[in-house]
């Protein structure tokens, strides 16, 4: 613990600004931390920015025709291609400041998707504007599944959840397959930024999300946002949820600059992985045995980010 | 004022798109556009053409990033064929909702399957519904113009919609053709620089591509569907301009030897060529036959097209696609249900010809004007199956 209280913007306030980019009166459920998510984002980046939002809750949630939550440009076009369109408003933008028909400024393009609309049908158009190497973030908003057509499993749904299309059932119980690795893949990419956060470390994700924005070329932001209604969790422990998939070890927060990793927030002992499966509905039906599964594995995988961490650090 | 000068039609539609001061490029190649869009890369990386060229990683990101760069106000460019298109075509459709007046070059080639590079206009027909402005060209000549034409009418504050130019591949991509390049300062001043109404900046935020419930929708269609139907004057205004300065004007129905003509051909595209040459044969003979060929396919020009055939008996469409188990190919039914109100109408006739590169000759419209005589107006016809 003490270790971590030398990085203070992962617990302690800052002076933020007061000013909203995604501002009230969307329509995202109660307690949805992936609303919050969004808000900390936009705060961060502030006004000079230009947002392409993939279809899914928080699209939906924030632009009813005709109302809009945005108060920096936004633009929605369809499920998988947040990284195109965020390409081409790079392109463009840039394109006319060369060419002087606007005036030369920094303006962050961010793209924004879920979990399905960035690790499965967006996977491919976001490798291409990773590879292509345009200046943009890219922030995943991952509640770990399709919530906006009604809890469907991705290949972002953890093992051993129920989801409507991955259920509990006698036979098979919830998603049977492990939580894609979204920010390794990006890391893959050898993009100069790659970092997790989550809406529990509010500070720390903010930081991350400026970080971000003022590397050039792409970055890529990956936050846990917990979804209440998705998870089968009482609308008041979306945070405490967060808190409990970082401690426990199932979400790691950690940044990869240039190939370099860092756990931002190091844990000496895990907490029992029961701790946070064990307050959410789509786990009620896990086994003693799944359980022992997915605390090992959480283990194997903590113990395998430690030792990138080691071995990109060592000069 | 202008340069003669003899090039393949690819290499001379990525010349005009330099010429329009394209700023972003985005395209993936697909055979028979990939001459375009190798010499598109060839112009931006010589120094040519200061333009963004985004390599993408597929047709569906092609149209993506156009959309965005188009939306940031960027002049947004983009070709494909067949497969290509329908992989683009969710964003097609969206784009034109979207208002945004990109150019696109379609090098028409048949769907699979089977798989097959040559050309037809099953890949156009499939997404005749997308909002965008379609228009058919004939040569090489008439690629190159359209690229101008294009932007011209398409950025028209009082259409603002995406313009699509339909060039039939390897037919018109792959050939070598003597063409007229106009001069930089003409273009400049037919095509100013684009001023987009709105766009995604910082200083004025805007919300593009919100969603929209039932209490809406209906209204949101029935406004694009007024904007690309009341940009039928500014389409031709942009044809008027061009032949102004050029001397080559453009007609959503171009006719040739209709008058008094009892019998009149339809096609679509470079097949005009060849079918004038059966016509020709004909009118020697003594035979009132015409051609009409349609050119603007979007919006359809229902009034002049009925102009067109007033005074005719017999109509020979000649579609080059299939509606599978439909009445008609998707011309001849365009066509029928546009004389259906007329009081005096013309006998209709379908064939369709011409699939995936199967060759068309001045005799094969010869005899298709000649059985259709004989044939009922309903239904089609598959023209040449062998065996
Ligand atoms: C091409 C396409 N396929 C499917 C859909 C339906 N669809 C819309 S949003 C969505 C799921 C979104 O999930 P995710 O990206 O995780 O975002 P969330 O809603 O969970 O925030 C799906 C399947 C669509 N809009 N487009
Ligand atoms: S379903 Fe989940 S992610 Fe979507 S708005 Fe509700 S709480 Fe938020
Ligand atoms: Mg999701």
């Amino acid at each position: 613990m003490d270790k971590n209280l030398d990085r203070l913007n992962i617990y302690a306030s800052r002076l933020l600004s007061e000013k909203e980019y995604f501002v009230p009166g969307h329509r995202a459920c109660q307690g949805c931390a992936e609303a919050l998510a969004v808000r900390l984002v936009a705060k961060a980046l502030g006004r000079n920015t230009v947002v392409a939002s993939a279809t899914g809750c928080m699209e939906i949630v924030s632009s009813p025709l005709p109302l809009t939550s945005w108060n920096v440009p936004w633009m929605h076009v369809a499920f998988e291609n947040a990284a195109a369109v965020a390409s081409g408003i790079e392109a463009g933008l840039k394109v006319l400041m060369r060419k002087k028909r606007i005036p030369q400024q920094k303006i962050t393009v961010m793209a924004m998707a879920g979990d399905g609309g960035t690790s499965d049908i967006g996977l491919q158009a976001l490798s291409g504007a990773m590879e292509r190497g345009h200046d943009f973030v890219y922030c995943c908003f991952d509640n770990e599944a399709y919530m906006n057509t009604g809890i469907q499993r991705s290949s972002a749904t953890p093992f051993g959840a129920s989801t409507t299309t991955s259920p509990a059932g006698s036979l098979v119980a919830g998603q049977t397959s492990w939580k894609k690795n979204m920010p390794e893949i990006a890391a893959a990419h050898n993009i100069p930024y790659v970092a997790t956060a989550c809406t529990s470390y509010p500070f720390d994700l903010m930081e991350k999300v400026k970080k971000a924005a003022a590397i050039k070329g792409p970055a890529y932001v990956h936050i846990l946002s917990v979804c209440p209604t998705g998870w089968r969790l009482p609308t008041q422990m979306a945070i405490l949820a967060g808190r409990l998939a970082v401690e426990t070890g199932m979400f790691p927060l950690y940044e990869v600059e240039r190939g370099r990793y860092t756990l931002n927030v190091e844990l000496t002992e895990l907490r029992p992985i029961e701790e946070y499966l064990k307050i959410q509905g789509r786990f009620r039906h896990l086994t003693q045995e799944m359980i022992a599964q997915i605390q090992q594995r959480v283990r194997e995988e903590y113990e395998k980010l430690k030792k990138k961490v080691q071995l990109t650090n060592e000069d | 004022m202008a340069t003669k000068v003899g090039m393949e039609v690819s290499l001379a539609a990525a010349e005009a798109v330099k010429q329009a001061n394209v700023d972003v490029v985005a395209a993936y190649p697909i055979t028979p556009q990939t001459h375009i869009v190798e010499h598109l890369a060839e112009l931006v990386n010589n120094g040519e053409l200061d333009a963004e060229f985004i390599p993408v990683e597929s047709e569906h990101s092609a149209m993506s990033v156009c959309t965005g760069s188009s939306a940031a106000g960027a002049r947004s460019f983009t070709c494909t064929s067949s497969q290509g298109l329908a992989l683009m075509n969710e964003i097609v459709f969206i784009t034109a909702s979207l208002r945004l007046p990109i150019v696109m070059l379609l090098a028409n080639r048949t769907l699979s399957g089977p798989l097959s590079i040559w050309n037809d206009h099953s890949d156009v027909m499939s997404i005749r519904d997308c909002g965008w402005i379609q228009v058919f060209v004939e040569n090489g000549q008439e690629v190159y113009d359209h690229v101008f034409i294009g932007y011209r009418v398409a950025e028209d504050r009082n259409c603002l919609l995406p313009f699509m130019v339909n060039l039939d591949g390897f037919i018109l991509t792959h050939v070598i053709e003597p063409l007229e390049f106009l001069d930089q300062e003409i273009i400049d001043r037919y095509l100013p620089p684009y001023r987009p109404l709105y766009s995604l900046h910082p200083n004025h935020p805007v919300t593009m591509g919100a969603f929209s419930t039932p209490a809406l929708y209906t209204e949101t269609k029935k406004a694009q569907d007024e904007a690309i139907r009341e940009a039928m004057p500014y389409i031709l205004k942009g044809w008027q301009e061009f032949g102004d300065l050029t001397g080559r004007y453009y007609h959503p129905i171009e006719h040739y030897k209709t008058e008094g003509a009892k019998v009149i051909l339809v096609t679509q595209g470079s097949l005009g060529e060849t079918a004038s040459i059966a016509i020709d044969s004909l009118r020697e003979k003594g035979e009132t036959v015409g051609l009409v060929k349609i050119r603007l396919w979007r919006p359809f020009p229902v009034h002049e097209f009925r102009e067109a055939v007033k005074g005719a008996e017999l109509v020979v469409v000649m579609d080059r696609a299939i509606s599978y188990g439909a009445s008609a190919g998707p011309l001849a039914m365009e066509i029928r249900s546009a004389l259906y109100a007329e009081e005096e109408r013309p006998r209709v006739v379908n064939w369709i010809a011409g699939l995936a590169g199967r060759d068309l000759s001045p005799e094969d419209f010869l005899q298709m004007i000649h059985q259709a005589k004989e044939r009922s107006d309903e239904g089609y016809e598959i023209y040449g199956v062998r065996g």
